[in-house]
This record gives structure tokens, sequence and C-alpha cells, in this order.
């Protein structure tokens, strides 16, 4: 594996790894660790670190919904300015152009159900491209970006064994 | 009751006092235990679920599932150039260690000399005694890195052994052998007229080069027995499912121990077994990935604490010097002090005194905070 690719695994698996422990892993020098992840942000590989969040466990539990989009493209108007358009909002967290029965799928978070849906009917909705929406709230979540929300594995192992 | 001389004979196990001390803490963090932190791969048991609501809960052939013997076969001619013929020459055993029990009460004949490279596996000298043999300790060396080498086999004495038992990727030192190291082993195994007993359970966890396993060497397939399971490499430890690859005399030969004995390796691991094979060459990779990183970490900080340690090429093990000469003493105290099992090497037989078995199958952050209550220990 190349120095790049090792130190996307590590972040990938824990974004706060220090470069200290990152460079013991990789056999590469604290030093060249930070200069591979400045190079990794600066061509825009890395487009930024987050904290995965179980909501369940928060006490103002966010509402998210997941969106699905369907739009008419004219000659003047493409996916990609569409996209533009609604990823501006900040109430959007993901936008993606998808196969199959609709083009958009949208992830929406607000403070409550009606801003969301106030969200999705006054400022969605209406833009002239879009012909139909479909939302469905996420009810509950069990994993999110291959973390497991649950209470874990313990380790049942023996503590000594051969 | 009376217990008979040839149980008597064989003591307890050096790593049940430790496995006792420890058990006795709260908030340890252990480095000694020698299998993996991983649960098998999902797909794997996914398939040994649906093999229970399919109602699969019977024997299967003495020598296990034809078509998991086939996928061994293929999978063993993938990964490491072996030719066996799933009908006659593979069998499926109840994890590793039953094979190489079968191996010793089907090969070994009362008062026979099995050489046993040592420090290893805790298992082979009582299987070695339980089959009536003799066993030969053969001292690897920690200049050598703890390979095996014709000059240890020859003080030894194993010249006038008639087998040979090790394991490469070796538990506990992590070291491995080249096929171009082999060489030099399999000419005195050839040379001297010994069996092959080759444990290569952790055959899919090397970091420095491919595995060789010693039966694709010239004139050896016919002299060797080769042991392999899904244990290690697909975190299966308590699924108990291994296999044997040799000589179809050979594998007959454990295989009527085994009718008699176990009859058949536990079907539902089986199943598992089978979807490993099928399904699960990326999990292998992303677990050995893991491992090679902690690896690299440990081998690190044994190196900023000043602590000599080789560089372990496989398995999950570092075997490093033990910062004190008494390493019983030292691994006791630090459980006592410190709460981090390690086990001291002198447990894994000759040639492992004044080193301790470190075990990297533990998750990155008690792996550091483990290396850090090391470090504050000996400073």
């Amino acid at each position: 594996m190349s120095s790049r690719a090792e130190i996307l695994a590590l972040l990938r698996e824990n974004a706060r790894y220090s470069a200290e422990d990152m460079a013991r892993q990789t056999d590469l020098d604290p030093a060249d660790v930070e200069d591979v992840i400045a190079e990794l942000e600066a061509d825009g590989v890395i487009a930024g670190y987050q904290a995965v969040l179980n909501y369940s466990k928060l006490d103002d539990e966010r509402v998210r919904a997941l969106v699905e989009l369907n739009v008419t493209l004219d000659r003047e108007t493409s996916y990609a300015d569409i996209a533009e358009r609604l990823a501006k909002f900040p109430e959007v967290e993901g936008l993606r152009l998808v196969s199959g029965d609709y083009d958009f799928d949208m992830e929406v978070e607000g403070d409550s159900m009606s801003e969301v849906s106030r969200f999705i009917s006054e400022k969605v909705a209406p833009v002239p491209e879009i012909t139909q929406t479909v939302t469905h709230y996420v009810m509950e979540s069990y994993k999110e970006r291959g973390i497991e929300f649950g209470d874990g594995d313990d380790d049942d192992r023996l503590s000594v064994s051969p | 009751m009376q217990v008979s001389d040839r149980v008597e004979s064989v003591p307890p196990s050096g790593i049940r006092r430790f496995f006792e001390l420890a058990e006795e803490m709260d908030d340890l963090i252990s480095l000694g235990v020698g299998e993996p932190d991983f649960s098998a791969p999902w797909s794997a048991r996914d398939a040994a679920i649906a093999s229970l609501e399919r109602g699969e809960t019977s024997y299967t052939a003495n020598r296990g599932k034809r078509e998991l013997r086939e996928a061994i076969a293929a999978h063993q001619s993938r990964k490491y150039g072996l030719e066996y013929d799933p009908d006659d020459e593979i069998i499926v055993t109840t994890g590793a260690s039953e094979g190489l029990d079968l191996a010793m009460r089907a090969l070994v004949d009362p008062g026979d000399t099995v050489a046993v490279a040592q420090p290893s596996y805790v298992s082979y000298v009582p299987g070695v005694k339980f089959a009536g043999g003799e066993p030969l300790p053969v001292p690897t060396r920690a200049e050598d890195e703890f390979k095996l080498t014709r000059a240890v086999l020859e003080d030894a004495g194993a010249q006038e052994a008639d087998a040979l038992v090790y394991c490469y990727p070796n538990n506990p030192t992590g070291a491995t052998m080249t096929g171009e190291e082999l060489r030099e082993v399999a000419a005195f195994c050839r040379e001297h007229d010994l069996i092959v007993l080759a444990d290569e359970i952790y055959a899919a966890l090397t970091y420095e080069h491919d595995h060789t396993s010693i039966a694709t060497l010239p004139g050896m397939r016919e002299r060797t027995v080769v042991f392999n399971g899904f244990s290690k490499a697909y975190a299966m430890t308590g699924l108990r499912l291994g296999y044997a690859m040799g000589p179809a005399e050979a594998i007959g030969a454990m295989n009527r121990v085994h009718q008699y004995t176990m009859l058949s390796a536990p079907t539902t691991a089986q199943h598992a077994a089978l979807d490993a094979l099928e399904n699960c060459d990326d999990d292998v990779a992303d677990m050995r990935d893991q491992y090679d990183r902690r690896r690299n970490f440990v081998l690190s900080r044994f190196a900023e604490m000043g602590i000599e340690c080789f560089e372990a090429s496989g398995a999950f093990y570092a075997f490093p010097e033990c910062p004190a000469d008494d390493s019983q003493a030292f691994a006791e105290e630090l459980i006592q002090e410190k709460k981090v099992a390690v086990v001291p090497g002198d447990v894994f037989g000759a040639g492992g005194s004044g080193h301790l078995r470190v075990s990297y199958a533990t998750g990155l952050d008690d792996l550091k905070t483990a290396l850090n209550r090391i470090e504050e220990y000996i400073s």
C-alpha cells in the first residue's frame, strides 16, 4: 500500500489518530504523515473531518429525512445546476445523483419535523425543475458511516491463552 | 481415582498460572491472548446460522463435507501452490489441534522421537507424550530470529529423531521462514528421513513475505503433513475447525483415529468455513492489514523504550527481550502493578526464557495504553 493509501485507511478508521500514532503504525516519520495529510487536503481528497453521531443518544434529537427528488432537465439546466442550487441550503446534509426510479437522493436535517417539512415544501418543491419529492423521515438509525450503533461486542476471550 | 501415568507425566500448562492471576484483576489489559480480537466475518456467521435454520445438524462424512474439502484444496492450491486430492489427502478436523493429535497418534510409535522446534505452542510436547513418543526440544535462537536452522537441529540431535514438528509463522515469537530458509530444513529432514508435521495455522498472517509451505519443496510432499484451519485467519477459534493435508496413507491413518474419536468435525462450523473460503478474502486482508499496523506500532514503541525486539513478521505476536532477568517474575509483577498481562517466554519451552510474548490481537487504544503502562513500569 502507498503511504497515501495507508494514511487514508487509518483516517477512515479513526480521524483522531495523532500523527505520531499513525507514524508508528505505518513505519513513517510523523513529519511525513503530516505532509501526506496536507497533500490529501490540498488535493481535495479529504474534504473535511466530522464526528459520527448517534442522534438517539442526544437530548435534543435532530430530525433527519431522506428525500427522493425527480427532476426534468432542459437545454439550459443540467443535473449539476440543480445540485448546486440545492446543496447551498444548510439544511441539506447530503446530496447524490443516483440511478433508478428517481434522480437525486437528498439528506435533510432540522430541529423538528415541521421545520424539515417546511423546508421541503417551501424551498425544494418550488424549484421549477423538480417535478416530484418523496420524503422519508428517519425513524431509527442502526449504522452510520460503517459504525454500528448498539452496546458493542464485549471482549469475552480468556484473558490469557496459549 | 488413579490417573494414568501418561497423563501424570504431563504437567498443566505454565500459562494457567498467568490466566488465574489475570482473572483476579479488574481493568486488566491483556496482551496475553492467543486468539484474534475480531469476530468471525459476518458472512461466515450468517452461513452458519442459515445452515441451522435449514436443520443441517447431522454428522458429516468423517473427513468433512465434500464441498468443503474441495474448497480447501482449491484455496491451498491458489494461495500456496499446495496440491492435495480432496478425496483422500485432506481431512477436516476439530481445530488444527485435533489434526496434530491425530497425526501424533497415527504416525508416532511408542519410543519414537519427535523433535519439537521451540519456543512453541504449548500442545506439541504433551501431544507427543500422549502418543507414547519421546519429545526432543529443539531450541531456536534469538540471534537467528527464532528460525529453524540446520545448526540448531544438529545441536539438538534431531538427526536421530523420527519426526519434526514446527509452526511458522510462529506462536509465540512471530517469526516466519522464507522458502529459501526452509530449504535447509527440508534437506536436513530428507537426509535423516524425518517426517515433518508443519503447523501452518498462521500462514495467512505474514507481513514481510508470502508464506511458503515446506511441502512444496522437492522431496517433501511425501514426508509432510500440513496443518491449517480457520481459527486465526478467519477469527473462528471458537468454531473449532481445522484441517490436515498429506499423503493418502497418513491422512487415511489419521482418519481412522478420527472415526473412532471425533466422528466428524462440527457441522455448523463446516458451513461457516465453506462460506469463509468462498466469500471472506477481503475480511482476511482487512484483519491482516490491521494486525500489520499494530505490529508496526508495537515494534516502534519497544524501540522507543529501548526494549530489544527482533522484527517479528508473522502471526500476531512480538517476542521482545524481557527488561528484567526473571521473565516469570516480571510478568507477574506487571499484572499486579500495572494490570497488563503478557506471557513469559519460558512457558513455550526451550529457547523462550528471557523473552515475553506480547500479543497484538488487541485494539489499538488498549494496545497503546498497555504499552504506556509497560513503559512506566520499566522506567
